[in-house]
């Protein structure tokens, strides 16, 4: 009975300690659905690991719904204590406006600049030489994913790259699958574009539009060849009615669905649905015709606090979410590549690999998030749903606007 | 009785001013007259000034490039198809849910058993937020799930209804979801103003044998004029704003056939964070409003001074 009560004393003095040190954070994301929420739960498991308490902000909704309600907050005077943006130019004016945590110290201290590959990532949370946000993880946009179920379905082996599976279309058709899942949201279909682009334009031609903001390339007849495989896949996807990513990456687990063009984040979805790499579906990086992708992804921004006990806590979570650890929990279970290259990732499955071995091979090109404004991106957004949707609009119009937008970037 | 004492002796000293007549009420009204000056008129004039210049995510009033957010403004294909859409949505919410409700009133105004039953079951809706209402009727029109499905296994398989999902007639989607939420509400205002006419003159309309449905359209509706005039304001206001009801039900799509210009205003300011092109878009917003409302304005109030 001693013993117990003592054993409760220490407990609670043990407790109280904690308490004391303890400061709430509240972090803001749009890490929702079913994957996302279980790698989300791995930083609020190390960071509650540490004393501190994690006080989830969860929006649903993805990025488009989040960031305006993020960014009013900030703006509004009300800043939560850490938020996931895109870095890249998402940001830009916000850290000018002199709004973020500088992290500096705390990037210096942990070395980032040496263990984060690649290191552009870094670049995208610098300014002025300042550390602004933490990369978290490195997502690329252009995969294909397909599902063995629907191919077994149409007696028909899984293509091995886009243009095959193109050609296997019209089998799926007869079989009564909708060949391509596209949810409605526009950035879906802007997502499936630079896809597209990569595989039949080649990255000289993504290059030179996306990073020299070149109007000729956008003319020319290369880019035209990209307009006229995107005119073609959009009449693959009738029937798939659906919004969220999710529900069309769901169309192709449950096999109602041949393929779904979609970035790499849809890997957790395979997951929580138990399905294996290589037996249950196919993933095809670079959409199986360059091997390369695109190193976009998520970082971690700390909106400034008058508080020191917060500020030390922001830090704290900051160098946390970089850690090896933390690095290799999180992204397994979200189903992208960790920012370093030092981390032991045995554990990761056939997509991962893949992704991870052309990002050894250094095959890496600039993210649209990172290349164009906001505003730039969304007119691109806006213009590939409309396109996407209307049959009625020609390829040359398409194009035409396109060209407009790339002049007009900045 | 001292107190209206002194005011007789004022009254007989010097006339009052005009500006010091009902002290008291013009003293509580002036928060009201701030409100409206500085967050109506001045925070209008401060979004006009900022439509003329290049503000990013944060307000740059030095930025100045003139007409530059205009000319894109009417050179993008979604604000065109927004305005047309409003165009549509206006007129047909306009004009359906006031012979809606008109009917609706007129029905119940008949002094019918269980009125107050039904009146609460057609105002219902109206207690729903509007993206309640937009993912209800999301439902009921998906062709998987909803009307069409149902009809289908009813036994007439062609039967083809997914004004969702064809970017031809979905605005109508909405409508029909915009018309089952207000309708109810135009029905009880207008009710309400039934009630208000006299007894004598339904009994003065029967005497001479004017039939009722006569007696409704010739005698009770052009007495109802004020109650017509607040169900215009409020539905028009309704129309204007409409936002939530698009998001929620089709998010604009498919692709961009259901998009309206509110949703263009928020989106271009905090999605694609371009305030000067949002202003702009508000500004031509507020001008479509007052292109409306000036003649209408000038009408009801101008014209009365002169005859």
């Amino acid at each position: 009975m001693r013993i117990l009560k003592t054993a409760l004393a220490v407990t609670t003095a043990l407790s109280f300690t904690t308490l004391a040190n303890a400061t709430d954070l509240e972090v803001t994301h749009w890490w929702t659905s079913g994957g996302e929420a279980a790698a989300v739960a791995e930083f609020a498991k190390a960071f509650d690991a540490t004393g501190n308490k994690w006080v989830d902000g969860a929006i649903a909704g993805s990025g488009g719904t989040a960031r305006p309600i993020i960014i009013s907050r900030i703006l509004g005077g009300d800043p939560m204590h850490a938020t996931q943006l895109n870095h890249g130019r998402q940001a830009e004016e916000l850290v000018e406006a002199g709004l973020m945590l500088d992290l500096t110290d705390v990037a210096e201290a942990g070395g980032w600049r040496d263990v984060v590959n690649p290191v552009r990532l870094l670049d995208g949370c610098t300014s002025d030489g300042k550390v602004y946000c933490v990369p978290v993880n490195i997502h690329s946009p252009q995969w294909l994913w397909l599902s063995h179920e629907a191919y077994k379905t149409a007696g028909i082996d899984v293509p091995s790259d886009w243009f095959q599976f193109v050609e296997s279309a019209p089998k799926l058709t007869e079989a009564g699958i909708v060949p391509l899942a596209m949810g409605q949201q526009s950035w879906q279909t802007n997502l499936a574009f630079g896809a597209i682009m990569v595989a039949v334009g080649g990255t000289d031609l993504y290059l030179d539009v996306l990073t020299n903001k070149n109007a000729e390339a956008a003319a020319s007849a290369e880019m035209t060849k990209v307009f006229e495989a995107y005119a073609a896949a959009r009449l693959l996807s009738e029937g798939s009615n659906v919004q969220d990513w999710n529900q069309a990456t769901n169309l192709v687990i449950t096999g109602k669905a041949g393929g779904q063009i979609h970035g790499d984040w849809a890997q957790g979805e395979f997951q929580v649905a138990n399905q294996v790499a290589g037996t249950d579906y196919t993933c095809l990086p670079g959409l199986g015709v360059n091997e390369i992708i695109a190193t976009g992804g998520d970082a971690f921004y700390f909106p400034k606090q008058d508080d020191p006990e917060i500020e030390k806590a922001q830090k704290e979570l900051a160098a946390l979410m970089i850690s090896k650890e933390v690095q290799v929990a999180f992204n397994l279970k979200k189903g992208s590549l960790p920012i370093r290259g030092d981390v032991d990732l045995s554990a990761a499955n056939d997509c991962m690999k893949k992704g991870l071995a052309i990002l050894a091979a250094g095959n890496v090109l600039p993210d649209g998030v990172n290349a164009f404004t906001a505003d730039t991106q969304g007119q691109l957004d806006d213009l590939m749903v409309e396109f996407w949707n209307d049959t009625s609009i020609t390829v040359e119009d398409a194009q035409s606007r396109y060209v407009g937008i790339i002049k007009d970037a900045d | 009785m001292s107190l209206s004492d002194a005011e007789q002796l004022n009254e007989v000293v010097k006339p009052p001013s005009k500006l010091f007549k009902n002290l008291t009420a013009k003293i509580a009204a002036i928060p009201m007259i701030l409100t409206a000056l500085v967050i109506f008129i001045g925070c209008t004039i401060w979004t006009i000034y900022h439509s003329f210049t290049k503000s990013r995510l944060l307000p740059s009033p030095d930025k100045w490039v003139g007409l530059d957010n205009y000319e894109r403004l009417w050179s993008e294909n979604r604000w065109i198809v927004s305005i047309e859409n409003l165009a549509i949505y206006g007129i047909c919410s306009l004009i359906l849910s006031l012979v809606i409700g008109f009917c609706l009133a007129a029905l119940l105004d008949r002094k019918i058993r269980f009125e107050n039953t039904i009146r609460t079951i057609i105002l219902y809706p109206f207690a729903l937020s509007f993206v309640v209402t937009g993912l209800v009727w999301q439902w009921i029109l998906n062709p998987e799930l909803g009307l069409q499905n149902v009809i289908r296994n009813l036994g007439f398989e062609n039967f083809t209804f997914d004004p969702i999902n064809n970017a031809e007639i979905v605005i109508f989607g909405i409508l029909i979801a915009g018309i089952w939420q207000g309708s109810g509400f135009v029905m009880v205002l207008l009710l309400a103003g039934m009630r208000g006419i006299d007894e004598d003159i339904w009994k003065a309309s029967r005497v001479e044998g004017i039939p009722t449905w006569k007696t409704y359209i010739f005698i009770v509706i052009p007495m109802m004029r004020p109650v017509f005039v607040t169900a215009l304001v409020i539905i028009s206001a309704g129309i204007i704003k409409v936002y939530d009801l698009v998001v929620a039900q089709t998010s604009g799509g498919p692709g961009i056939a259901s998009e309206v210009p509110a949703k263009y205003v928020i989106d271009k300011m905090f999605q694609s964070q371009n305030l000067g092109l949002g202003f702009a878009a508000s500004t031509m917003m507020l001008l479509s409003v007052l292109v409306v409302l000036i003649p209408w304005a000038y009408l009801e109030f101008g014209g009365k001074k002169n005859g």
